[in-house]
């Protein structure tokens, strides 16, 4: 919220510093945004007179004008603002000037062909409001080549804060003076809202509250006052540049009235012409299909949940949100009716969220408006009326009844210290509540304390608190080291939080990156990847490609590789080990390591080297990366199951499942090709997948100690066989026989060589394996070894159905 | 010829071939030649058995003594003749050393930024005796707003863009995060003592220290803000803990975090619903260069919401305020590890370019430890 420092010091008496006031601002919580001097910022922008502006010849959307600023000659200027026109009076830039809301100097320059000396500027160029409709329209009467900004007013410092959601107090001015004074940086001055006298009985009754009792009723207190023969027109000069400072465009005295209590008072009020109300109107829910045309030239769609005041016609005005184009005040107003309601800040929030509707109203309102302001708003306001346009109040027209929440809180004093470590005299808890309007009785260590109409907020001891705390200074609060409860530290991190950590230094000690991808992907690509349920649909999507929870981890990769391939790099290694979400249950997350490898990015490193010739990535790099990280968690990759049961997105001969008992732990495989094609990836894909929380539970240790470690001082020897099996026969099955053959002599068996061709038959295979044998408490004799040579080649024979090799 | 001329000129010839032969067959041919058994020396020798005994008294240790020298002579030549031929071997033998290695494997691999950052905040935090506790990302409204003291309809839930989700089957209203903070609900919340997933951390009873990291989400995307990022949560829970330790918790951390001996930072009351009284931490920082400096200058940078945990959060929980209270912390943690590293863009975090992983990502060896230096 904007206001300036002569605003502010209409309600507090103070002698301090805009700086000083600045910096109190923010340590009251009223957080300062921004503080500029706006005279200073826009000293170099003239009144000008548009003398001719005819149409580019060569852009339909550009005008070319002849611009009076005053030097005695015309400066030709292209300008692009719809109300260019001849005629108008406006604000002229000459080359050179800094253009605050383009963060640009303007220059001298030629547009399609045209000279442009300069600029015609809108109020958001000149940061004075949002307002990019058009350049600012001056009355016909301005001066011409003299300072806007004298012109205008506008010569003083201006605040910029922001209102956290719980201060509708501090939406107005005078709820910010009174923050300042508790502060202790002035005193708050007191308004005159006392009762305006009537002339006579309201042409308007009070408004009838239609409501059925299962309804939601967004009005409270309605309050409205008649005032007849009014003189409207456009408001004082220092009502103009009041407003203008702060981002707001005058309209006509009796809107500029309502919206200098709105900045003032944070109260916000609205304005009819009575003569365009239809019938006696009142407070109801829209019904459907019902419409307004609203203030801000769009059309809205209303329903049974919205309040608004209506007429005989339909609705006037949307209840605490925006009024109607249909009963708007104009300079050609001779009676107004003006409205001070309160409303449910729920009700207005749910209201303004449904209709995207962002006003100054909606602002205040859904942050609770103080209750005790609706009749001596309507006071503050009427009171105006009278003295800039006139007229003739008549009776205020009130129905309904105000809301006060009536908060008394038990305060012991004690409190203070205990939430925050502050001391504060009883004295100054007691000066402090009472300068920021609590009513405080009682004496000793516990107070009562009765919270003002304005502070719905407070509700409790430790709402107390903060109102001291942020009056003392959080800077003020001792800092105390927070002891440690034990010296020896326990195990921070969970079983689960270890091994992602692990499996990510695991996988980027093999060259791979970590990246981190969205959690959410398409719909299509969920679908595809087994996802795609409701559940995990998200409601309200960002983007299209962005609809749905991943059910794995790998769509997010091969979106990364596939835009890394377009930018030239096609041999990637990355990983993600993140969240997947298999339902939308808290148990439905799980955690994955997931790896791909692209082109020829192997674990030697990607590309064409010297000492060796690139190869293109195959299985068993993926099938290492997932054996690295099962090794770095404690697990063996040989130990655990392997299945030839790849993934959906796996090519089938070229992929595998890896189990332990029940569990699936995680799948490694090529991308089938089909689904290379459909996921447009045209290089070798290799994945892995490893499901973090299938792992099952380590056991529990009883104990530290290693087991003994037993060196014999027996040389190992090593036997080679080779056999000759069908293809469909594993290496694992083979392995499994020869190391079965005798359990307690053979250390290890490896397999050596694998090859097919016609001289081995067709559909078979050749495994050649090196057996290692570990005498152990005695050397092994010749007849010794023929025979467990003899078991092993019987136990691999009988396994796997096949020969051995002659 | 006398047997003394003999020898020297047996002496002389075998000397000059022996000096002569040019490699190891040649230098074998003057040892057959002189050492054979039909050798000139060997000769020589075999010539003592006719000799009178007197003679033999004085030729058998010259002839010896010329034998022994003409073998010393030819092992010595070997010798050369060997290290001649191994140094002309290791002179053809040479590489060019500078031919480039492939770069490791552990040279290429990179973890990411927010990975290391929260390795960097588990190092700082468990120091000072927090565990790190976590939850679910796709969370209830009750977790995510309602026991968080949101009041149905308060501008504050719409501070929150809030990413809703299509009804599932259990008919549960449920949003995805929009922050840790459901985290300290469940941390507290008798309700989660058995939680339906082993990473969920389960209730505990006071003294609580934890600090909560995770993946949070909000309808929301610029340079600084995407709709998923993550976000960083501390609570302390007991019966005594007031502002006073938060301000030197949040010291302490950041001093250790950004790796400075000081840092002053300003606290400004505002507003959260969780907590009571809230404050905004600012950071004091030097913008005037490209980077921001932090813990220098004159300027202020705002990095933390905080404040003394709500009463009606902790009666949520179901536990008394009046006995117990404390206080809780959030930050961005892709906000702070961009102060820190420099990174100009939040959105690619998350685009997965390896050019960004390789410049931003760190070592994988390069562990974050109170010991070695967060970073080195």
């Amino acid at each position: 919220m904007k206001f300036t420092l002569d605003w502010l010091k209409e309600h507090l008496d103070t002698d301090a510093s805009a700086t000083e006031i600045g910096e109190t601002l923010t340590k009251v919580g009223l957080e300062l945004e921004g503080m500029e001097d706006q005279g200073k910022a826009l000293s170099a922008f003239v009144t000008a007179h548009i003398v001719s502006a005819e149409q580019h010849p060569n852009a339909d959307k550009l005008r070319v004008c002849k611009v009076d600023a005053g030097t005695g000659e015309l400066i030709d200027v292209v300008c692009g603002a719809p109300n260019a026109r001849t005629g108008l009076k406006s604000v002229f830039a000459f080359p050179g000037t800094y253009i605050p809301g383009k963060d640009m100097t303007i220059g001298k320059g030629n547009i399609r062909g045209q000279v442009s000396n300069g600029m015609l500027c809108s109020n958001a160029e000149l940061e004075l409001s949002n307002d990019h409709d058009g350049i600012i329209e001056l009355p016909e009467d301005a001066p011409v080549g003299v300072k806007y900004t004298d012109y205008a007013g506008i010569n003083g410092v201006v605040f910029d804060i922001s209102i956290t959601p719980n201060r509708g107090d501090a939406t107005g001015v005078y709820g910010i003076a009174r923050d300042l004074a508790a502060f202790g940086l002035g005193t708050l001055k007191a308004t005159d809202m006392s009762p305006v006298p009537s002339k006579g009985e309201s042409p308007i009754a009070p408004l009838p509250q239609l409501f059925g009792a299962d309804e939601p009723r967004t009005s409270r207190k309605f309050g409205g006052r008649y005032i007849a023969n009014v003189k409207n027109g456009p408001s004082p000069a220092w009502l103009q540049q009041r407003l203008r400072a702060v981002g707001l465009r005058p309209v006509n005295a009796i809107v500029d009235i309502t919206n200098w209590v709105s900045l003032g008072w944070g109260r916000p009020l609205h304005a009819y012409d009575a003569d365009k109300i239809v019938g006696q109107p009142v407070l109801r829910n829209a019904r459907p299909g019902e419409t307004i045309d609203a203030l801000d030239n769009k059309i809205y769609s209303l329903d049974e949940t919205m309040t608004v005041i209506a007429d005989d016609l339909g609705p006037l005005c949307l209840g605490g949100i925006m009024g109607g184009i249909r009963s708007s005040t104009t300079d050609e107003t001779v009676n107004v009716f003006m409205e001070c309601a309160s409303w449910d800040p729920e009700l207005v929030a749910r209201t303004g969220r449904k209709t995207g509707i962002v006003s100054d109203a909606r602002y205040r309102l859904e942050r609770q408006v103080d209750p005790a302001l609706t009749e001596p708003g309507l006071e503050l306001a009427t009171r105006l009326v009278m003295d800039l346009c006139g007229g003739e109040p008549m009776e205020p027209a009130i129905s309904g009844e105000d809301v006060f929440p009536n908060t008394g809180v038990e305060f012991p004093l004690a409190e203070v210290r205990r939430l925050t470590g502050l001391t504060v005299e009883p004295m100054i808890i007691n000066a402090i509540l009472t300068r920021l309007g609590f009513e405080i009785s009682g004496k000793g260590d516990v107070l009562s304390v009765k919270v003002p109409s304005w502070r719905p907020d407070v509700t409790q001891k430790a709402d107390l608190v903060e109102e001291v705390m942020r009056m003392v200074g959080v800077d003020n609060v001792p800092v105390e080291p927070l002891a440690r409860l034990s010296h020896v530290a326990p195990r921070m991190l969970t079983n689960i939080q270890n091994r992602r950590r692990i499996a990510r230094r695991a996988l980027a000690a093999r060259g791979l990156d970590e990246a981190v991808t969205w959690s959410f992907i398409s719909h299509d690509e969920a679908t595809r990847f087994g996802g795609g349920s409701e559940g995990l649909q998200l409601a309200n999507a960002i983007a299209s490609d962005m609809t749905d929870m991943r059910p794995s981890l790998l769509p997010g990769l091969l979106a990364a590789a596939r835009r890394n391939a377009n930018r030239g790099l096609a041999d990637l290694a990355i990983f993600e080990v993140g969240q997947v979400f298999l339902s939308d249950a808290p148990e439905g997350q799980h955690t994955y390591a997931t790896g791909i490898r692209t082109g020829t990015a192997r674990l030697t490193g990607a590309g064409r080297h010297w000492s060796g010739k690139p190869e293109a990535v195959g299985v068993f790099d993926a099938k290492a990366d997932l054996g690295a990280v099962l090794d770095a968690l404690g697990y063996d990759i040989d130990k655990v199951q392997l299945f030839a049961e790849p993934a959906p997105w796996s090519h089938p001969g070229r992929g595998g499942r890896v189990a332990q008992g029940p569990k699936t732990l995680g799948w490694f495989g090529e991308l089938h090709p089909a689904w290379a094609t459909q996921l447009d990836i045209d290089f070798p894909v290799v994945a892995f997948e490893l499901d973090l929380d299938a792992l099952p539970e380590p056991r529990k240790k009883a104990t530290r100690t290693k087991p003994a470690l037993d060196l014999s001082a027996l040389m190992p020897l090593t036997r080679d066989f080779a056999f000759v099996v069908d293809r469909a026969v594993t290496a694992a099955a083979i392995l499994r026989a020869a190391r079965g053959a005798d359990k307690a002599l053979i250390k290890d068996v490896t397999v050596f060589d694998v090859f097919e061709g016609s001289h081995v038959g067709e559909g078979k295979k050749s495994v050649a394996i090196e057996v290692t044998i570990q005498p152990s408490d005695k050397t092994l004799t010749e007849e010794d070894i023929d025979r467990i040579s003899a078991g092993i080649v019987a136990a691999v024979t009988k396994t796997s159905g096949g020969t051995l090799r002659a | 010829m006398s047997l003394e001329n003999q020898i020297a000129t047996l002496r002389a010839d075998l000397s000059a071939a022996i000096a002569a032969a040019g490699d190891e067959a040649a230098l074998d041919a003057v040892r057959v030649s002189a050492l054979g058994k039909k050798g000139s020396v060997s000769a020589l020798l075999a010539s003592l058995g006719s000799m009178a005994p007197e003679e033999r008294k004085s030729a058998g240790p010259a002839i010896n003594g010329l034998k022994a020298e003409i073998a010393g002579l030819i092992e010595d030549k070997s010798g050369a003749l060997k290290s001649a031929a191994l140094d002309a071997r290791l002179k053809a033998e040479t590489v060019d050393i500078t031919l480039p290695l492939r770069p490791a494997p552990t040279a290429r691999g990179r973890i990411h930024p927010v990975s290391q950052t929260i390795d960097e905040i588990t190092a700082i935090f468990s120091d000072m005796g927090f565990s790190i506790a976590e939850g679910p990302d796709i969370e209830t409204d009750y977790f995510n707003f309602t026991a968080l003291n949101f009041p149905e309809g308060h501008p504050a839930r719409e501070m929150h863009d809030t990413f809703f989700m299509k009804m599932g089957a259990d008919g549960v209203k449920k949003v995805l995060r929009t922050h840790t903070s459901p985290v300290q609900m469940r941390v507290m919340q008798k309700t989660n003592e058995k939680p339906a997933a082993s990473y969920i951390t389960p209730a505990m009873d006071p003294p609580i220290r934890v600090v909560m990291p995770g993946r949070t989400y909000r309808n929301d995307s610029d340079q600084t803000h995407t709709p998923m990022f993550h976000q960083v949560e501390g609570l302390v829970i007991d019966k005594s803990s007031h502002i006073g330790q938060l301000r030197w918790v949040l010291e302490e951390f950041l001093k250790a975090y950004f790796e400075i001996p000081n840092v002053t930072l300003r606290f400004r009351p505002s507003f959260f619903p969780f907590t009571e009284p809230s404050m905004e931490v600012d950071v004091q920082c030097d913008r005037s260069g490209s980077e921001v400096k932090i813990g220098e200058g004159s300027d202020w940078l705002e990095i933390l919401g905080c404040g003394m945990v709500h009463p009606n959060v902790i009666r949520n929980a179901g536990l008394d305020p009046d006995i117990y209270q404390g206080f809780a912390w959030g930050m961005g943690i892709d906000r702070i590890a961009m102060l820190k590293y420099g990174m100009p863009d939040l959105r690619a975090f998350f685009d997965g370019d390896q050019r960004w992983l390789d410049h931003y990502g760190f070592r994988p060896l390069d562990l974050p430890t109170l010991f070695g230096g967060l970073s080195s």
